[in-house]
């Protein structure tokens, strides 16, 4: 996960607060336009940046729609194809929200999309909690380097990257800001 | 790097922090409509019990098993010395049956970490002889944290038979560990020699104890031990440490009353206390389903364990 | 018979001396002897000290020969330094009857690498309750005058009072195993704070105290001879100097591992540091350490105890109590007591050799090195260091509680009246 790191010296901002706000405005307004407002969509937002955005991308459908969306959190650590390759972590939140997941359209919603491997475990982790009629991805960044066949339906920015490099997502709920920064951190790359 | 699960002093706060934290989030999958996980998929865990404990065996099964373990029970009787093959012989059986973990019950002090010697795998102590019993400890701060919501400052008494209790071992360990305020309430000669050193305090009076306390902790009484004379008669053993309705009334309204089980209903727990509203006992069988998961998972789940680092080898490894 | 010219030892550590071993004696002592039709022995550096007598070893011969016979034994013992070596009668069958203790009064002669001075049993197999026929032991062949039930307690006070007044009539000692039987059922470790919180059944001090205690009152009322058994606390220590200031007959010893090793240990609840009575605290150590300084503790016994593989190979409870000592009971004395500067060697030989055999009546042994003294003498080289490897051992077993670790000095010579049982350090 991105961890909310000084910036160093070769860090570069990619994306300003007003991108990313733009950015959750379209998806919002995507995810409406695709769902036909909206109406059985839940959010799930993977731990921990993704539930923020998961959050903010439901507040921006109520504006619009003047309704709440229900808005959850799905931590597929469990479910890791990569849990022996690493010390086993702590487990981040999974909530769902009070009317479950059956027979609703679900949308994961993530900060960073990479390897693809994380939204795989997710989307086994899903099968878990129920059986939804259909399963959706929107991240925040696209930063390529897919290993799994997995395709986002709502992207904020893509972004391309050379493999050494790490996206970093600071939002303020978590960080004290809002900003996308990109490092040529040889010795930590996700 | 530990990778065994020996003694409740083997966690630091951080690591039970994390212990609780992990069960917290497990203990969801109880109410699941699929109630498994598949993170422990492909290793083997060795239910290794020389002492009868359908509860705490079936506990232990329970929590490999919904983290897609395969489980094997491996039931012995006796010491090993009786039966002709070594303790040595025995875990070299069980290396060599591939164990990824081996979950030892004993009724002989220190036999998990003799078990250390040869086997590769984790060793985890569920209860060594009056050693030590480190998960039920684990899951009594998980119903006391769900319950009171914190374990720092909490005032804890544990009354009874200390001297021969494994549980009241960890339980001191851990909570004192976890910043709680344990006293210690039994007669004297329920008492072990050099208890004044152990991280808690200890009293002879269960009344002057109860009205300032958040947690008071049952523990088994056995009948024998009043043959070996550690007490007149079960009788007085109840007036003075039993927990009755009278002395119920005298806790906080806020208390909780805990016990590992199985009770002695009449003997130091009242029928009437065990079945109240402020009894934790059948929350704790449920959390040590948790609680083990939790363990489980943090021995095994990763190419190394994330509880138990000795404190030289604590390095992050991204 | 070869004779035998050790060049320049340092006799007790003291200026450097030739030795002349003949028929069994030595014959000159002084510098500069003719090695003439002689095997010279090169002893530069050596001490030389009178052959070593233990007041306290298991054999295990007859009934337990997978863990020790009276030959490997011996062997340890000579690869040890002793020349003689007293053997506890808790055999099976018990040494209880004169058959018994010349069966392996005479196993001892035909090994020949130690004199071997059964011990008799106080009472009938060993079970406390009727006294064995100690008179016939003492008239046997192996001219017993050492009685001990060791490994259990004579703990019944009147039977405790009837042995020792009985062996009076043949100048004999009764060794007395103190452990009070009640206080230490099931008992583990010393009791203290570590057993509480390592859940191990304590032994407390009391209970050899107790016993010393009474035992010291005994025999200052019946006019005997009592000798502790592996005296361990610092308490019994107090009573043993109490009562010798009495001017009671009461003679104790100290094993080398309660010199030197301490509770702490059981923290790895690896039963090779199980041993009864049981390793003590730090206090303890220095208090036995003060006490052999002193003579309150007259001398250094081994209790070298083998146990098969198994019964230490077991968790802690059901794993056979005791340590092997022979082979290291030097090494430690010097670590525990000349390193510390607490005895020259002259006091080294005293309660190693001179001492236990005067209060085992043992004729020929612990003598001084002197001519026309019986040729018992070990050669001893306290420069060397060596790291104990439990597979290299004499003995049968291998339950050294040293395995691994580093300690000074090695034997290099034993002989047995003039005759070598060890030469260049191996048994011969």
């Amino acid at each position: 996960m991105s961890l909310p790191a000084p910036e160093s010296s070769g860090a570069r901002s990619v994306l300003e607060p007003a991108d990313i706000g733009r950015a959750l405005t379209r998806i919002a307004h995507e995810i409406l336009e695709r769902t036909r407002g909206g109406a059985d969509v839940v959010l799930l937002g993977i731990p921990t940046r993704g539930v923020d955005l998961a959050r903010r991308l439901g507040a921006r459908i109520g504006e619009v729609e003047g309704r709440e969306v229900p808005v959850g959190s799905l931590d597929p650590t469990m479910y890791r194809d990569d849990l022996r390759l690493r010390p086993a972590r702590a487990l981040e939140h999974t909530e769902v929200p009070p009317g479950g997941v059956d027979g609703k359209l679900v949308v994961l919603v993530d900060d960073v999309l990479f390897s693809g491997r994380t939204v795989r475990a997710a989307l086994t982790a899903l099968e878990d909690l129920g059986r939804p009629r259909a399963v959706q991805l929107a991240v925040l960044v696209d930063r390529g380097h897919r290993e799994l066949p997995i395709r986002p339906d709502y992207i904020g920015k893509n972004l391309p990257t050379a493999r050494a490099e790490t996206v970093r997502v600071l939002l303020t709920e978590r960080d004290g800001r809002d900003v996308v920064l990109i490092e040529h951190a040889g010795e930590d790359g996700r | 790097m530990k990778r065994h699960l020996l003694s409740a002093g083997d966690l630091s706060r951080d690591d039970v922090t994390l212990v609780l934290d992990t069960a917290a989030e497990l203990a969801k999958v109880a109410s699941r409509p699929v109630k498994k996980l598949p993170t422990l998929r492909g290793r083997t865990a060795v239910n290794l019990f020389f002492e009868d404990s359908t509860r705490t065996r079936t506990s232990f099964e329970v929590a490999a098993k919904r983290l897609s373990a395969d489980v094997i029970n491996f039931s012995a009787k006796g010491s090993s010395v009786a039966k002709g093959e070594s303790l040595k012989d025995t875990a070299l059986t069980l290396e060599a049956m591939g164990a990824d973990a081996v979950i030892v019950r004993h009724q002989a002090s220190g036999t998990p970490l003799r078990l250390t010697n040869w086997i590769g795998g984790s060793v985890i102590n569920a209860g060594d002889g009056t050693h030590e019993h480190p998960t039920q400890a684990l899951l009594d701060a998980y119903t006391m944290r769900e319950r009171l919501g914190r374990l720092e400052g909490l005032r804890v008494v544990i009354v009874g038979d200390v001297l021969h209790s494994r549980v009241a071992r960890s339980n001191v360990l851990l909570l004192a560990t976890a910043g709680a305020e344990v006293t210690l309430v039994g007669p004297p000669t329920l008492l072990p020699v050099g208890v004044e050193a152990w991280p808690s305090a200890t009293s002879y009076d269960l009344d002057a104890v109860l009205p300032k306390c958040d947690v008071v902790m049952m523990l088994r009484v056995q009948q024998e031990r009043m043959n070996a004379a550690f007490f007149p008669s079960a009788r007085e053993y109840s007036r003075r440490y039993g927990l009755d309705a009278r002395r119920m009334a005298s806790l906080p309204e806020h208390a909780i009353v805990m016990h590992p089980g199985p009770m002695n209903r009449g003997m130091e727990i009242a029928a009437e206390v065990a079945d109240s509203m402020r009894s934790t006992v059948t929350e704790q069988v449920a959390n040590g389903v948790s609680v083990r998961m939790a363990v489980l998972y943090l021995l095994l789940g990763g190419a190394e364990p994330a509880i138990g680092a000795e404190p030289e080898a604590e390095e992050v490894v991204a | 018979m070869t004779r035998f010219l050790l060049r320049g030892v340092r006799p007790l550590g003291c200026e450097p001396a030739d030795l002349l071993l003949d028929e069994g004696r030595i014959t000159e002592t002084g510098p500069g002897l003719d090695a003439a039709g002689a095997e010279v022995v090169d002893g530069d550096g050596l001490v030389a000290l009178p052959g070593l007598v233990d007041l306290h070893t298991h054999l295990r011969e007859p009934g337990r020969e997978d863990a020790e016979t009276v030959e490997t034994g011996t062997r340890a013992a000579a690869a040890g330094g002793y020349t003689a070596v007293f053997a506890m009668p808790n055999t099976d069958p018990a040494a209880d009857t004169a058959g018994v203790v010349e069966q392996v009064w005479r196993l001892g002669r035909e090994a020949g690498y130690a004199d071997v001075q059964p011990i008799g049993a106080v009472t009938v197999g060993r079970a406390g309750s009727r006294l064995a026929e100690l008179g016939a032991m003492a008239d046997s062949a192996a001219r017993v005058r050492v009685f001990s039930d060791d490994g259990d307690c004579v703990s019944d006070a009147v039977l405790m009072r009837r042995a020792l007044e009985y062996v009076k009539a043949f100048d004999g000692v009764v060794a007395q195993h103190a452990q009070e039987p009640r206080l230490t059922e099931g008992a583990q470790m010393n009791e203290s704070a570590l057993s509480g919180v390592l859940g191990l059944r304590g032994w407390p001090a009391v209970a050899e105290e107790a016993v010393v205690a009474r035992d010291a009152l005994l025999a200052g009322h019946v006019r005997s001879r009592v000798h502790v058994c592996h005296v361990s606390t610092a308490g019994s220590v107090e009573i043993v100097r109490w009562a010798k200031a009495k001017g009671w007959q009461v003679t104790a010893e100290v094993t080398p591992h309660h010199l030197m090793l301490t509770e702490e240990l059981a923290r790895s609840y690896d039963p090779l540091y199980k041993v009864n009575p049981p390793l003590r605290t730090a206090e303890d150590v220095h208090a036995l350490r003060e006490a052999l300084a002193d003579g309150t503790v007259d001398c250094v016994a081994t209790d070298h105890a083998p146990h098969s593989l198994e019964y230490k190979e077991a968790e802690w409870p059901a794993a056979a109590p005791g340590m092997l000592g022979l082979e290291t009971a030097l090494s430690a004395v010097q670590e525990a007591m000349v390193d510390t500067g607490l005895l020259d060697w002259a006091g080294v030989a005293e309660r190693t050799s001179a001492r236990p055999a005067a209060i085992g009546r043992l004729a020929g042994h612990g003598r001084p090195l002197a001519a026309g003294e019986p040729a018992n003498v070990v050669l001893y080289d306290p420069s060397a260091r060596w790291v104990v490897d439990p597979a290299r051992l004499a003995s049968r077993s291998r339950n050294t509680p040293y395995a691994g670790r580093e300690l000074p000095g090695r034997v290099v010579a034993t002989f047995l009246r003039g005759r070598p049982t060890v030469l260049e350090g191996k048994p011969v």
